[in-house]
Parts: structure tokens; C-alpha cells; sequence
């Protein structure tokens, strides 16, 4: 298959349910996320988001529906199958979750080592390039807890895409940061997609960084998809709980159209 | 295979995410009395568990070699000060005592065997075991449990390094072996600190004391201390990795955690103290 003939569509979620006792938290849900992209999924507190999140990276397995990559059903895959996979896509936490008992270049070097048979040489040019790459080359013998929100940001990047991961998972990257770092975190989504050629999933409730960043965005709503689409095409349908949402946000109207309309 | 025990029940909210407040309902008097006598059976099924998912991964590659070096220092070098401080000074008011005792009825001269039976088959397991359990375990349970509330755990399952593997083996392997190094070692000191207190204080002869101990304690005795040692040291190390594993709730959950985690531990110790010796005996069991 040629580069040209690559399906645009890399993950599609296809009517994914997941109930923790009866509590019914995903409610068929369903929708795609575009290759080489920045996909969003947004909503409240309470949407289902973050256990979205953790259906598709298989944090846990979902009760019924399919998480299809490339055509091969996540959701049910087990055991040595789901090890192997892994590896297609990286994950950003929330607060980073970089081995505090490492260092940034062990942190970095940690999948390379347990993955790869590369030297140890090979493994410190690659890591070197990777951090350097990413602009945190002089922190390399830094421990996490020495470094700031934005940095340790870049570093759980440079962790997660060493391997060179196909698919890039950020969880709420945003939160916990103060207005400039925010900027900086959404710069590096941006960057990361543009040098390391990855499929960028975010999940975030972060109005005014979703309208920075996104190509496409999916509105999760009590378990439930309301809306699913580009920002333009978002924002056109957005009604009740939505546009409740943007405007409790504190985004004004006026950026959020600014942004879809030169994303759109 | 079953499914590792990897992901944490979800305890935030978001993660409890879409709950309409008239779905959640509260479980009733009889329910929670039902929960709290089930839970002892629980927690063992869920150790039980993760004990076969440790011997599952424990002879599958890759053998990290640096990390079981690394818990042996930690749990066994770590503790030999500990070990030998508490050791010696078990050792010298057991020797105290039983010289007080045993001269009511003029048998202070066996005080050497019954020491030296005393720390082989008992004290020397026991004592370095709950030596081990507030010293090693406990750190272990806040270690895996920060690692649990921080995502580092979720950090190794998505890049595909199994954490029972990464995190449990290690520990656990580790438990087994220094355990009995420590319990030999406590019992070396131990037996110092009785000889120097029968002989130097209590004008114990040191020939007689020497000569009773080794008449009456044999390879046996030592054997069976060292069988406890190993079982308590994978005990000790599997509880403080379950209650670290799926720890929930933060900092208070840590806490939370490392205190049932010390707590089971002495009581697993005490509990297996029983049944293994009644094993070895081949009595105590059963009437």
C-alpha cells in the first residue's frame, strides 16, 4: 500500500460499551480518529472521557464494541497478542508519569532498552537525538521531580515516541498548568505530530487549547458521542450542552469561530 | 493466561465518569455485612493470584538481573543492621531470662540448648521476618502504591512491560532468598548476645552452654527456621506488593495501604509460623 492509498481513518471506535456494576459509563460509542492528525475528544467532567481513554490504550478491556487500528480489533485482543501491539501506540499521562526513580535519559532509554537490542552506544545517540529534538537535551541527567510541568511534559513525549509509535495518546495534557505552559504544551502536540509523523489522540477539557490544536473533534457527552466532526463543523452543531460547555469554559465565542474558521 | 491484575478498579471521578446520581445505589446493612465477612476471602484469592502470575512471569524472558540485585540489596543488605541490633538484643534478655528461670528448679545449664532450639526453629524466622516487614515491606507497598496513584504503573503496561513481571518478581525473588540469609545472620548475633550475657554476666560456664547447644540443636532445627524464613519472605513481599499494586486514593491511599500491608504481613507471619511448624512436626493439625 502506498502512501497515497493509506486509509486517512487510523483508529475507529465502533460502539464501545463499558459498565463498571451498573453503572453504564460508555454507551455505545463511536467514532474515528484521522491519520497524522490531531483528534480531541472533549467534554465534561463526568463524560467518560478519561475511561474512553483508558478502553483504547487497553487499560482495560471494554464490555462489548471494537477499537479497530489498522484494522485489528484492540478491544479484543489478550494476553502475548495485546503485548505485542502495545508498542503501536505511546501514551501521555496526566502528570507525566515519568519513573521518578530514573533519570530524563533513563526514562527515555527505558523502552529502547527493554524493546530494542541496540547498544548501549545506539541507545544514548538516540535518546540524545530524540531529547534534543524535542529541545530538553541539557536536562538529560535530571531527575523528574527537578523539572517543570512543560518539561516534564516533553519528556513523557520523548519517552512515549522513541520507538517511533505510530499513535500518540495525550491525557489531559494541559491540566495542572499555568496559561504560558498550556501554550507550550499545545505547541509541542502540534510539533510532535509534524517531526515524528504520529497520530495525535488528546483528551482534554481544555476549551481554548482543543480550538488551538484540533483537525477534528469528538464531544462526549454522559457516555454518549454528541458531536463528532472538524472544529468548523463542531462548533456549527453545537447546541445545549455544548455550547453550555464552550461558554462555561470562559472562551469567548469570537476566538473559538477565529479558530475553527482557519481550521476549517 | 488470565488477565494481569494490572489496572487499578477506577476510584476517581472521572473515572467513575457518567453516573447518573439516581443509578448509584447504596448497598444495604446486610450487603456491607456480607462485604466485610467475605473480605478475608477475597484478599487471599486476590494474592493467591497475583502469587501465580508471579510464578507465571518468573521463568518467562527477559530476566532483568539487575533488578533482583537491586531488591536483594535493598531488602537484604539494607536490613542487616536492623537484623543484627534487634538480634543481639533478643538473643541477650533471652539468655537473661531463661537463666533466671531455669535456676528455680536448678537446670540453668541448658539454657544454651534451649536458646540455640528457641532461635533456629522460632525467634530467628520470626523476629528477622517482622524486622524485614516494617523496614522492607512497608517501603515496598508506599513505593509500588506512589507508583500505582502517580500512573507509573499504567506507564509500564502501555509500554508493554508487564508490571507483575517488572515490579513483583523482583521483590518477591528477593524475599525468598535474603529473608533466610537474614534469619541465619540474626541467629549468629542472637546466640552472641545469649553467650555473652549467660557466660560474662550470669556466670554461665562457657563449655556447658556451648556443649548443651550442641548436643541438643542439629541441622534440622536450622533447617526448619530457613524453610519458614523463605516462605515468610515471599509472604511478606506478596502482600506488600498486592496492597502496593491496587493502591487507590492518593497519598491517604498510600497510607492507607502500607499500614494494611504491615499489618496482614505480621499476621500472615504468625498465622504461617503455626501451620508450617505443625507441617514439620507432623502434629498440631488436626486432634
Amino acid at each position: 500500500m502506498t502512501r497515497a492509498e493509506v486509509d486517512p481513518v487510523h483508529i475507529r471506535v465502533r460502539d464501545l460499551h463499558k459498565s463498571y456494576g451498573a453503572h453504564h459509563v460508555l454507551k455505545g460509542v463511536s467514532f474515528d480518529v484521522l491519520r497524522h492528525k490531531t483528534n480531541v475528544v472533549i467534554g465534561p467532567s463526568g463524560s467518560g472521557k478519561s475511561v474512553l481513554m483508558r478502553q483504547i490504550i487497553r487499560l482495560e478491556k471494554p464490555d462489548s464494541g471494537q477499537v479497530l487500528v489498522d484494522g485489528v480489533d484492540y478491544a479484543s485482543l489478550e494476553g502475548m497478542a495485546l503485548q505485542s501491539k502495545r508498542r503501536q501506540m505511546g501514551m501521555v499521562f496526566q502528570a507525566s508519569a515519568l519513573f521518578d526513580s530514573m533519570t530524563v535519559f533513563d526514562n527515555v532509554a527505558f523502552p529502547l532498552r527493554e524493546h530494542t537490542k541496540l547498544s548501549r552506544k545506539e541507545i544514548r545517540e538516540r535518546v540524545m537525538a530524540r531529547l534534543e529534538s524535542l529541545g530538553i537535551a541539557a536536562a538529560h541527567a535530571k531527575w523528574p521531580a527537578e523539572l517543570s510541568g512543560g518539561m516534564q511534559r516533553r519528556v513523557a513525549v520523548a519517552r512515549a515516541t522513541v520507538l517511533e509509535t505510530e499513535i500518540l495518546i495525550y491525557d489531559e495534557p494541559t491540566t495542572g498548568l499555568d496559561p504560558l505552559t498550556v501554550l507550550t504544551v499545545d505547541e509541542l502536540i502540534a510539533e510532535t505530530e509534524e517531526k515524528f509523523g504520529v497520530t495525535s489522540l488528546v483528551i482534554s477539557h481544555d476549551m481554548a487549547s482543543v480550538f488551538r490544536i484540533a483537525d477534528r473533534i469528538t464531544f462526549l457527552y454522559f457516555g454518549e458521542v454528541a458531536v463528532s466532526g472538524s472544529p468548523a463543523e463542531v462548533l456549527e452543531r453545537a447546541d445545549g450542552p455544548i455550547m453550555e460547555f464552550i461558554e462555561a469554559s470562559g472562551v469567548s465565542r469570537d476566538f473559538i469561530e477565529r479558530r475553527a474558521k482557519e481550521a476549517g | 493466561m488470565a488477565e494481569a491484575p494490572t489496572a487499578a478498579p477506577p476510584t476517581d471521578p472521572e473515572q467513575r465518569a457518567g453516573q447518573e446520581p439516581e443509578e448509584a445505589i447504596a448497598p444495604g446493612p446486610w450487603e456491607r455485612a456480607l462485604d466485610w465477612a467475605l473480605a478475608p476471602f477475597v484478599e487471599i484469592g486476590t494474592l493467591a493470584q497475583l502469587a501465580g502470575e508471579t510464578l507465571f512471569w518468573l521463568v518467562r524472558r527477559p530476566f532483568r538481573g539487575r533488578l533482583f540485585i537491586e531488591q536483594m540489596e535493598f531488602i537484604g543488605v539494607g536490613s542487616i543492621f536492623l537484623v543484627s541490633l534487634t538480634g543481639f538484643f533478643v538473643g541477650a534478655v533471652l539468655g537473661l531470662q531463661l537463666v533466671d528461670g531455669f535456676r528455680q528448679f536448678g537446670a540453668e545449664n541448658q539454657v544454651g540448648a534451649v536458646v540455640g532450639m528457641a532461635m533456629a526453629r522460632e525467634i530467628g524466622p520470626v523476629f528477622s521476618a517482622l524486622m524485614v516487614t516494617s523496614r522492607a515491606g512497608s517501603a515496598m507497598t508506599t513505593e509500588l502504591g506512589s507508583m500505582r496513584v502517580s500512573d507509573q504503573i499504567n506507564a509500564l503496561i502501555v509500554m508493554a512491560v508487564h508490571p507483575v513481571q517488572f515490579l513483583v518478581v523482583p521483590r518477591v525473588v528477593a524475599g525468598v532468598v535474603m529473608v533466610p540469609v537474614l534469619t541465619l545472620m540474626f541467629n549468629i548475633v542472637g546466640l552472641t548476645g545469649a553467650y555473652a550475657v549467660c557466660t560474662r554476666m550470669l556466670g554461665i560456664d562457657p563449655g556447658v552452654f556451648l556443649g548443651q547447644m550442641r548436643w541438643i540443636v542439629d541441622w534440622r532445627d536450622v533447617r526448619m527456621g530457613l524453610v519458614k524464613a523463605a516462605v515468610f519472605g515471599a509472604a511478606i513481599a506478596l502482600i506488600a506488593c498486592r496492597q502496593g499494586f491496587f493502591a487507590s486514593g492518593g497519598a491517604a491511599g498510600v497510607g492507607r495501604a502500607t499500614n494494611r500491608a504491615v499489618v496482614q504481613s505480621a499476621i500472615a507471619i504468625l498465622a504461617l509460623d503455626y501451620l508450617i511448624t505443625a507441617l514439620i512436626l507432623g502434629q498440631g493439625l488436626a486432634g
